[in-house]
C-alpha cells in the first residue's frame, strides 16, 4: 500500500468514527467524558491486579449463574431421581437437589458450568479479600478514599453471605447441615430469634419455603445489591483517579502510567480472559463440590468431616472454640456460645474494619490527600494491626478444621481445641510486637542502603594491606523508592490548660489522640536528612582513590 | 489533560527535587528504553505473528468445543492421572473452552506488551475538594430552599411529616407476617407419644430388643413418622424426633435422665445436637461417649447424656423407653425436655 492510500484509508476510519461519535455527542454531550476516559492513565503495579481479578470473578459468576437458572429448579417438593446417574437412582429428593444432578450429569457443559460457577465464587472472595489486605497494608484506604474502604467492606460482607446462600441452593446433605447451623444461630437470638427462624423458613426447620426464597436472595437480591455497590465502588476508583506506589517521577500530585486506551484496554480485557480462561481449565479438571456423593438432604443425617466453603471456616471454626456458656435467667436462654462466634465476633470483626480508615485517621490527625502508597514497613504499627488482625482470622480459621487437623495428625480434638483457644489470645499480641519489629528493621536497614548502599562481595586489599568491601549506591529505581518514606511528626502533647489556666474542653480528648499518635509513629526510624546523604553521595565517590577503582574496573 | 515532556527534571508536582505535598524527595521519570520491537521490524514482524497464532489458536480451540459437545457422549468417562475418573465430555469442554479464553487473553496482553506503546505517561491530579465558594454557594442554596419551603417555620408540618414517615415502615414490617406460623410450642413437642413403636431410620423395621448386642447402636423414628407426608412436615418432624439408640451393659450405665428410662441396657437418645441441631452420628462404644462432628460437642450416654467437652450447654435428652408384649420397643411417652438447639423461650 503506498503512502497516500493508507492516508486515505485512514481518514475513512477516522471519518466513520468521527460520524458515530457525532451522533451520540449531538444527544449526550459524550465528546468531553470520552475523551476524558479514554486518555485516563492508569499505573501499572501486579498487586492493583487483585480487585480486577474480583471483578472479573463476578462477571463470570453472573454469566455462568445465569446459565445454570435455566435448569436449576428451586423446589423442596420431593420426587424420585430418575436421572442418568445410577447411584441415587430411584431415590427421593428434593427436586431442587434433583435439577442441580440433572444438570450435572444430563445438561451437556452443565456440569463445566456448576464447577465454573463454584470455582468462581471461591476466587471472588478470596480476590476480593487478598485486595482488601493489599489496599490495608499500601494505606491505600487513606484520604480521599474512606467512602470507598467502606463501600469495600460491604462487599466482602455481601460476597461471604452469597456464597454462602449459593452452595445451599442444591438443597444436598453438605448444603442442608450448614443451613440446619445457620438456623441454629438465628433461633439463638435473644427475644426474637425463635419468629425469625419460624418466618425465614416458613416454620420449623427445614420445611418447605426455604430454597425458593433463599434463591430469589441468591440471584436477584445480593446480586443486585452487589452489581450496583461494584459500579460505584469503580466510578469511585476513575472518579478520584488510582493511588500509585513510590519510584521515579511520581508524585502525590500526579499519577503515571498507561493510557487506558489502547493499553489498558488490551491489558485489562486480556486479563479477564485469562482468569475466564484459568478458572475454565480448573473447572474442567478439578472437581469441587461433588453434591451426587453427598445424597439428598435430610435432618437425621450428616457425614463426618463435613467442611464449608473456605471463605465460612473462620465463623465455623469461631463456633467450634467458643466454650459452652449458656445462660438461664427468668425461664428464658440466652445462648452465649452461639451469640459470641456468630454474631458478636463477626460484628465487631467487620465493624472494624469498616471504620478503621477514620480510626486510623484521628489517631494520626492526618487530614491530607494520599495519592501514594504506603510501604507497609513504613507505617509499622497499621502493618502490625493488619497482621495482628489477619492471625487472629487464621486460627479461627484452622479451627473450622480442627476434627480433620484431629485426624490428620493423630491428635486428641480435645488438645486441638484447647491450643487454638490459647493460640487465639496469644498469637495475635505476639504477631504485632512481631511484625513491628521487622518493619522497622527492615526501615533501618532501607536506610543503611541509602547511606551505605549495598554490599557488592567485592573485598579489595589496599596497598597498605587494608582489607575493604566495595559498597555499590543502590539502583536509580531503588534509591527514588527508599526516599519516598514521609516522616510523621507524632502529635505534640498538649496540656489541658491554656496560658490562662482555663481547662480546655477538649484537652482530654487531645490527651489520648496525642498519645495514640506517640504510639503509632515514636518508633519510626527517622529517614535521612539531606546533609546525611549529601555526606553519602561522598562517600561513594571516595570510596577509593582513582587509582583503585580503575583497577577494580578493569576486572 | 496537561501532560510533561520527559526527561524535564521535575514531574509534575515537584519542584527542586521536592514533592509539593509531602516534601519528600522525587527522583526523575528516567528516560525510556526502547524495546527490541520498537527499533527492529524483524523483531515487531514476530511480535505480530505470535499474537496472531495465539487467536487463530483460540479459534482452532472453539471449533474443537462444538465438536467436543457434539461428538462426545455425556456419559463416556476417562480416567486422568491425579485427576481420577471424570466425565469425557467434561473435561474436553473445560480443556478447550479454558485454553480458547486463555489464549484470547494472552494474546491480547502480548500485543499490548510487545507492540503497544510502553512509554509512561504523566497525568495531573486535581484536587478532589471544590472551591470555597462553591461550597458556601451550595449550603447557600440549601438554606434558601429550607426557608422558602418553610420546613424550619412550620412545625406542624414537620412534625406530622416525620411522623408518618416514621411509621412507614409498618406495612413493610407487616406484610412479612405471613412468611411463617408463630412459634407456639413447636419448638417444644414431638411425635413421640406413648406406646409409639420405635422403627429403623433407614427401612422403617420394628425393632425387636433382643436383636440388639451389646454395644450395638441403631438409628431409629418414630413409627407414627411414616404416616405424615413430606409435604406436611415429615423432615420437620424427622428433624426433632430422630434417635439414637444404644445398648450398653446396665452395669455400666451410671445415670440416667430418669429412673429406669432403659430398656436392659438399651438407652434412646435425641439424635439432634442440642448446640445448632447437627444430628449426631460418631459414637464411642468403649467409652459411650458421643461425639457432634459440626462441632465436637461430647455428650457421656453412659450418664444421662451430660456434655462432656464441646460448646454444646445442654445435655443430649432422654427418651423413656420399654417394650410391646411382643418384645419391640416402644416410647413410654415424649421427651420431658425441648430437643435440639436452644432457643430465647427454652427457659
Amino acid at each position: 500500500m503506498s503512502d497516500t492510500q493508507q492516508k486515505a484509508s485512514e481518514n475513512v476510519v477516522v471519518s466513520k468514527v468521527g460520524v458515530a461519535a457525532g451522533y451520540v455527542d449531538d444527544r449526550l454531550a459524550s465528546a468531553n467524558f470520552t475523551k476524558r476516559l479514554l486518555d485516563k492513565v492508569f499505573p501499572d503495579h501486579w498487586s492493583f491486579m487483585l480487585g480486577e481479578i474480583a471483578l472479573y470473578s463476578f462477571i463470570i459468576l453472573l454469566l455462568s449463574g445465569t446459565y445454570l437458572t435455566l435448569w436449576f429448579n428451586p423446589s423442596m417438593t420431593e420426587v424420585i431421581y430418575n436421572g442418568s446417574y445410577l447411584p441415587l437412582k430411584g431415590v427421593k429428593m428434593s427436586e431442587a437437589y434433583s435439577s442441580a444432578l440433572n444438570i450435572s450429569f444430563d445438561v451437556r457443559g452443565g456440569m463445566l458450568m456448576r464447577q465454573i460457577h463454584h470455582w468462581a465464587a471461591l476466587f471472588f472472595v478470596a480476590a476480593v479479600t487478598v485486595h482488601l489486605l493489599r489496599v490495608f497494608f499500601t494505606g491505600a484506604f487513606r484520604k480521599p478514599r474512606e467512602l470507598n474502604w467502606l463501600i469495600g467492606t460491604g462487599l466482602l460482607t455481601l460476597a461471604i453471605l452469597e456464597g454462602f446462600a449459593g452452595y445451599s441452593l442444591p438443597d444436598d446433605l453438605l448444603s442442608g447441615t450448614g443451613l440446619r447451623i445457620a438456623q441454629g444461630i438465628m433461633q439463638a437470638i435473644p427475644v426474637v430469634g425463635t419468629y425469625v427462624a419460624m418466618f425465614v423458613f416458613g416454620g420449623e426447620f427445614p420445611g418447605t419455603d426455604f430454597i425458593p426464597r433463599l434463591y430469589s436472595v441468591h440471584i436477584l437480591l445480593i446480586p443486585g445489591i452487589l452489581l450496583g455497590l461494584i459500579t460505584v465502588h469503580l466510578i469511585m476508583v476513575f472518579y478520584q483517579k488510582h493511588t500509585q506506589f513510590a519510584g521515579p517521577g511520581r508524585t502525590e500530585s500526579n499519577v503515571v502510567g498507561y493510557r487506558l486506551y489502547p493499553v489498558y484496554m488490551a491489558k485489562a480485557g486480556g486479563f479477564f480472559f485469562i482468569v475466564f480462561g484459568v478458572t475454565s481449565l480448573i473447572a474442567g479438571l478439578v472437581t469441587i463440590n461433588p453434591i451426587w456423593l453427598y445424597g439428598p438432604y435430610t435432618p437425621s443425617q450428616i457425614t463426618a468431616g463435613s467442611q464449608p466453603d473456605w471463605y465460612i471456616g473462620w465463623l465455623d471454626g469461631a463456633v467450634r472454640l467458643t466454650p459452652n456458656i449458656e445462660w438461664n435467667i427468668l425461664s428464658h436462654t440466652i445462648s452465649w456460645n452461639l451469640l459470641i462466634p456468630a454474631l458478636i465476633i463477626p460484628g465487631i470483626m467487620f465493624t472494624l474494619l469498616g471504620v478503621y480508615p477514620w480510626i486510623e485517621a484521628w489517631i494520626t490527625g492526618d487530614k491530607r490527600e494520599h495519592h501514594i502508597l504506603d510501604r507497609p514497613r513504613n507505617a509499622p504499627t497499621r502493618t502490625a494491626l493488619g497482621v495482628m488482625a489477619l492471625s487472629f482470622y487464621l486460627i479461627l480459621w484452622i479451627a473450622g478444621g480442627n476434627d480433620i487437623m484431629a485426624t490428620a495428625f493423630n491428635l486428641s480434638i480435645n488438645t486441638v481445641i484447647w491450643t487454638l483457644r490459647i493460640a487465639l489470645f496469644a498469637v495475635p499480641p505476639l504477631a504485632f510486637v512481631l511484625t513491628k519489629r521487622i518493619c522497622l528493621g527492615l526501615q533501618r536497614r532501607d536506610k543503611e542502603k541509602l547511606l551505605h548502599g549495598y554490599e557488592t562481595g567485592r573485598v579489595l586489599r589496599l596497598p597498605h594491606g587494608e582489607f575493604i568491601e566495595i559498597h555499590e549506591p543502590v539502583s536509580f529505581e531503588e534509591r527514588a523508592v527508599l526516599l519516598s518514606k514521609v516522616d510523621v511528626p507524632v502529635m505534640e502533647i498538649t496540656s489541658g490548660e491554656d496560658e490562662h489556666g482555663v481547662r480546655n474542653p477538649k484537652g482530654r480528648k487531645a490527651k489520648i489522640q496525642a498519645k495514640l499518635s506517640g504510639w503509632f509513629y515514636t518508633d519510626n526510624v527517622s529517614a535521612p536528612s539531606e546533609q546525611e546523604l549529601a555526606e553519602a553521595d561522598e562517600h561513594f565517590a571516595h570510596q577509593l582513590g582513582a587509582h583503585e577503582r580503575t583497577a577494580i574496573d578493569s576486572h | 489533560m496537561n501532560e510533561i515532556e520527559l526527561g524535564s527534571t521535575d514531574p509534575v508536582g515537584a519542584r527542586d527535587g521536592k514533592d509539593l505535598v509531602s516534601g519528600v524527595p522525587v527522583l526523575p521519570l528516567p528516560a525510556h528504553t526502547p524495546r527490541r520491537a520498537d527499533i527492529d521490524p524483524v523483531a515487531a514482524k514476530r511480535a505480530e505473528r505470535q499474537v496472531a497464532l495465539m487467536f487463530a489458536s483460540s479459534i482452532a480451540l472453539l471449533i474443537a468445543f462444538t465438536v467436543a459437545y457434539i461428538k462426545v457422549p455425556n456419559t463416556s468417562l476417562v480416567s486422568i492421572p491425579v485427576i481420577g475418573t471424570v466425565g469425557t465430555n467434561h473435561v474436553l469442554l473445560g480443556l478447550t473452552l479454558g485454553l480458547a479464553l486463555f489464549l484470547i487473553g494472552t494474546g491480547a496482553i502480548h500485543w499490548a506488551k510487545k507492540l503497544m506503546p510502553d512509554v509512561e505517561v504523566t497525568q495531573e491530579r486535581h484536587s478532589l475538594s471544590s472551591s470555597a465558594a462553591e461550597r458556601a454557594e451550595v449550603v447557600e442554596i440549601f438554606n434558601r430552599g429550607a426557608a422558602e419551603s418553610g420546613f424550619g417555620e412550620h412545625k406542624l408540618i414537620r412534625r406530622t411529616l416525620l411522623g408518618a414517615l416514621a411509621l412507614l415502615p409498618i406495612p413493610l414490617v407487616v406484610l412479612l407476617r405471613d412468611l411463617g406460623p408463630m412459634p407456639n410450642t413447636r419448638l417444644r413437642n414431638t411425635i413421640w407419644k406413648k406406646d409409639v413403636h420405635l422403627v429403623t431410620d433407614a427401612t422403617y423395621q420394628k425393632i425387636k430388643a433382643s436383636d440388639i448386642p451389646i454395644g450395638g447402636l441403631i438409628n431409629a423414628v418414630p413409627e407414627n413418622l411414616l404416616e405424615i407426608e413430606e409435604s406436611e412436615g415429615n423432615l420437620n418432624q424427622r428433624g426433632k424426633a430422630s434417635i439414637i439408640l444404644v445398648r450398653m451393659d446396665p452395669a455400666e450405665i451410671l445415670g440416667q435422665q430418669g429412673e429406669n428410662w432403659d430398656y436392659e441396657g438399651i438407652l434412646a437418645f435425641s439424635k439432634i445436637c442440642t448446640h445448632v441441631g447437627c444430628p449426631i452420628s460418631l459414637y464411642q462404644q468403649r467409652t459411650h461417649h458421643l461425639l457432634c462432628p459440626c462441632h465436637q460437642s461430647t455428650f457421656d450416654l453412659a450418664n444421662k447424656g451430660n456434655v462432656i467437652f464441646g460448646p454444646a450447654a445442654r445435655r443430649m435428652p432422654q427418651l423413656a423407653i420399654t417394650v410391646d408384649a411382643e418384645g419391640y420397643l416402644v416410647a413410654r411417652g415424649d421427651f420431658k425436655e425441648p430437643v435440639g438447639p436452644s432457643f430465647w423461650e427454652r427457659g
